[in-house]
């Protein structure tokens, strides 16, 4: 009887010969159609007619990073009270709306988008157009409903942050890793200004940012392109456009110059790590293959099992409990390269950070691992069929592309961008990013009865 | 600006909404006697399969909290004639992805898997089920995760709230105690632990099948005898119905933390009691599904006092209980209790209006055709109406079930329902003018 480990890679030779065909038939941009309005507002329709569902989203290209000084949470306060009516629609109606017919809906904010949606039987579709066309520019915010909603975003702040020690270390790493950009600021606020935002600077940064000429309409479903745009010239088209509104324009990251240090102290921590984060360069539009790099370079070092850091200090030393490295290339501006590494019971945060270092230089030097980047590549090739199963998070990753700096050819190129990448084209990317200069290293740790010397 | 017409227009849509969803569900029969169901949908070439044991942690007898857990989490840890890393390397050269997971009722697998390559991947997901190897070092090495997610544990107020209302309310049912076991209970895991934990838990007794994706009945029918063909017969017998203790009062925990986390609950009500929908509608109308929910209104819209509130029917094996929670400052911990234990005294006592059941009863079945938009969600809602004892026709019928459901019932069943006296919370942090007692 043939070993399980031979059948399958007999099995792998089979499909490494079917990966072409499927990949092909499972591109990012089967059933994508796009076009742009008079007024500027551009449309994306995903069809998918598996369920008579549709999901309806409106994103602005504004977020949290476009805020001016001194209102930080703004836009994510926004987003909330854009819930609240308007010259046609009392507070809590919309949501109504949509509840009443079986609909869900919600919003979102990051540091480059603010997003509405709406997921309803697919013949509803003119209703949440007409709706939120009106809080396009009708919004209207009283105090009554303003203030009860800012006392809920801090809860949301004190739920999300202040209550997880891991949180608050995340949100002081990227303050100190972002010199001069505002991505250092976080989405939902410093609290000494969230707890002053009011009406006002809501809707300063409406009238600022919310136009159609500054947002994107995602429909995806059950639809078809002829139907969603004959809706969308009846629904959004008469909206005009806002001349004011020009590129996104934020302060830029000087050179990064000195490696940095951030030390948590919480009584709350039970699981002592180390975060480490490095400034990374985002995808751009045309220009994808250090960001397609990026991302195997972090598959390689910290996902799974079999990943390089596991290898090295999960099953190797036997100092890790667990580690992982991330990397999110959809960003307007640079972005971060992540590694995290939990020691286990007897390995101090020194120590485990010590040898973080020497694994990750060990790897710049070992080069990389030609059957995994082949078994990471096929993945990715089966993950663009796996994609085609949830239409909602297709429409969600067009969005951010959209919003990000990127054009529907760059999600249609990035599955091909990933399997161009070279193994030089890797180690040329970690020696590139994995730089002390440019990087925060961040320590979560209860506070110890003999404080452990800090490097 | 927009035309009001449109929303009088809004209101009829409503009724032409579909009141059933189109879901062709064929129940097999596999040759080695395992009943699975399928949606056969050919459009994208890969399958989504859910396999559900029932028992789960549940099963683990008292002084060994957190075999299930553990033995779980090695599943994927080495099997056959591979160790941990070879496992994972031929599973991602299949581009396959397999999720173990045990709650305190089951343990569930979610595989999907190209259509390609089905064969390699069954024959992986069965030496991961039937042949897990519990190798010396992968012990070693997931016990020491598990047990560092337990000190975790021990400082999350959420998780802390869960314990205290577990350890209160089911009594010395197995529910009381942490699935994932404790500090010392883990740290004494044997492999033999290991082993009979697998021995009753996955077992063919108690398995149940849902697939939906590019494959055929036949094809369905040999892999899943494929999988599961080498795992025994019977497994550990089930636990009883468990207490359900709730005495009424506010017990605080205390926790340094700037904002409190409260649970709540009470009885709740069988998943086969024909009040059970109307009992759904009460649900939806106080606590359920977010925004316009009575909670929501008072708690978060009204008065801030917290990011969000929830409440829902909790159909458990071995307990039905109706929960809720909610998390909120410090300082205003005592308002927000006083305002759920208000709400749910008033809709008691008044039940709620016959709009607010209208609008429950449109979401509810509005909501529901929407549910089965993918491969992975079809499979999912398959395997747990089997779990419910569910037959397929349930789908077609489910909402005729829900229009049924008058105003008079929803009342009626808010009045026994609601026990505002059994209302029992727990809640974590430094809350202030919050005392423990009745």
């Amino acid at each position: 009887m043939m070993s399980m480990s031979r059948r399958c890679s007999g099995f792998v030779a089979a499909f490494a010969l079917v990966a072409a065909p499927l990949a092909a038939m499972a591109a990012p941009d089967a059933g994508v159609s796009q076009f742009t309005l008079d007024n500027g507002m551009e449309v994306v329709v995903v069809e998918d007619h598996r369920a008579p569902a549709v999901v309806h989203m409106v994103w602005y290209r504004t977020g949290a990073a476009d805020e001016p000084a001194g209102v930080s949470g703004i836009a994510h306060y926004l987003e909330h009270l854009m819930f609240k009516g308007t010259d046609d629609m009392g507070p809590g109606e919309f949501s109504d709306v949509v509840r009443a017919n079986g609909g869900q809906d919600n919003a979102f904010t990051s540091w480059d988008y603010t997003g509405y949606f709406q997921r309803v039987a697919a013949d509803l579709l003119p209703d949440m157009m007409a709706m939120e066309a009106d809080r396009m520019t009708d919004l209207v915010l009283t105090d009554a409903v303003a203030l009860p909603e800012r006392d809920v975003i801090l809860e949301e702040r004190a739920q999300r942050v202040d209550s997880d020690p891991g949180s608050i270390l995340r949100e002081q790493m990227r303050a100190a890793q972002y010199l001069n950009h505002p991505y250092g600021v976080p989405i939902i606020g410093w609290r000494h200004e969230m707890e002053r935002l009011d009406t006002e600077a809501a809707i300063d940064f409406y009238r600022t940012h919310y136009a159609p000429n500054n947002a994107i309409l995602i429909v995806a479903g059950d639809v078809t392109p002829g139907d969603v745009r004959a809706l969308a010239e009846e629904h959004y088209g008469p909206i005009p456009a806002n001349p004011e509104i020009g590129a996104r324009m934020r302060p830029a990251e000087p050179p990064q110059m000195a490696a940095r240090r951030v030390v948590l102290e919480d009584a709350r921590v039970a699981q002592p790590y180390v975060a480490r984060s490095y400034l990374a360069p985002e995808r751009d539009a045309g220009d994808q293959g250090r960001a397609a790099a990026l991302t195997l370079l972090s598959d390689l070092l910290g996902s799974g099992t079999d990943s390089f850091l596991s290898e090295r200090m999960q099953f190797g030393s036997g100092n890790a409990i667990y580690t992982g490295a991330w990397y999110g290339g959809m960003s307007l501006d640079a972005t971060t390269f992540n590694v995290t590494v939990v020691p286990g019971e007897g390995a101090t945060l020194s120590e485990i950070e010590a040898e973080l270092d020497v694994v990750l230089a060990d790897f710049i030097e070992t080069g990389v691992d030609a059957d995994k980047l082949a078994r990471l590549k096929r993945q990715y090739a089966a993950d663009a069929v796996y994609d085609m199963d949830d239409v909602q998070r297709r429409a969600q990753r067009i969005g951010s592309a959209l919003t990000s700096g990127l054009t529907l050819d760059d999600v249609a190129a990035w599955p091909d961008a990933i399997q161009a990448v070279t193994a030089d084209d890797i180690l040329a990317a970690a020696r590139d990013v994995l730089r002390p200069e440019a990087s925060v290293t961040g320590w979560l740790t209860a506070p110890a009865e003999t404080p452990e010397v800090t490097q | 600006m927009i035309p009001r017409i449109l929303f009088a227009a809004l209101a009829v849509a409503t009724l032409a909404l579909p009141a059933a969803a189109e879901i062709d569900i064929e129940e097999i029969e596999t040759p080695g006697g395992i009943s699975v169901w399928l949606v056969e949908e050919p459009t994208i070439p890969f399958v989504a399969l859910e396999i559900v044991f029932r028992g789960g942690t549940s099963l683990d007898p008292a002084d060994k909290g957190g075999a299930v857990n553990l033995m779980t989490a090695l599943l994927e840890e080495g099997a056959a004639d591979m160790d941990a890393r070879a496992f994972a390397a031929a599973r991602d050269d299949l581009a396959a992805s397999f999720r173990f997971d045990a709650s305190d009722d089951s343990v569930s697998v979610s595989a999907r898997f190209l259509s390609e390559t089905q064969e390699a991947a069954a024959d992986l997901l069965r030496v991961a089920l039937v042949e897990p190897r519990f190798d010396d070092d992968a012990v070693e090495r997931v016990r020491a995760q598990v047990l560092s997610g337990l000190r975790s544990d021990a400082e999350d107020p959420n998780a802390i709230a869960g314990r205290a209302f577990a350890a209160a309310v089911y009594g010395d049912h197995p529910y009381a105690r942490p699935g994932d076991g404790t500090l010392d209970s883990v740290a004494a895991l044997t492999r033999d632990d290991l082993l009979d934990a697998h021995a009753g838990a996955l077992a063919r007794d108690r398995v149940h099948v849902a697939a939906a994706g590019d494959i055929t009945a036949e094809d369905l029918a040999a892999l899943v005898d494929r999988v599961l063909g080498g795992l025994p017969e019977t497994g550990a017998e089930l636990p009883g119905p468990a207490a359900r203790s709730f005495d009424g009062g506010t017990a605080v925990i205390d926790f340094p933390t700037p904002q409190s986390v409260i649970s709540f609950g009470q009885p709740g009500i069988d998943r086969h009691d024909p009040d059970f929908f109307a009992a759904y509608v009460v649900n939806q109308i106080l606590g359920g599904g977010g925004f316009g929910s009575r909670l929501t209104e008072e708690v978060r819209v009204k008065r801030g006092l917290t990011y969000g509130i929830y409440s829902y029917l909790s159909a458990k094996d071995h307990a039905d209980l109706y929960v809720g929670g909610a998390s909120t400052a410090n300082a205003r911990a005592a308002e927000t209790v006083d305002v759920v234990r208000a709400e749910w005294a008033r809709m008691a006592a008044e039940g709620p209006t016959e709009a607010e059941v209208e609008a429950a009863k449109t979401y509810l079945i509005g909501g529901y055709p929407l549910r089965f938009d993918s491969n992975a969600s079809i499979a999912r809602i398959m395997v747990g109406m089997q779990l419910d004892g569910l037959t397929p026709d349930y789908i077609a019928t489910r909402n005729d079930k829900v229009a049924a459901v008058t105003v008079e019932d929803v009342r009626r069943v808010a009045a026994e329902l609601l026990d505002p006296d059994a209302l029992t919370f727990f809640v974590v942090g430094q809350p202030e003018g919050l005392t423990a007692g009745n």
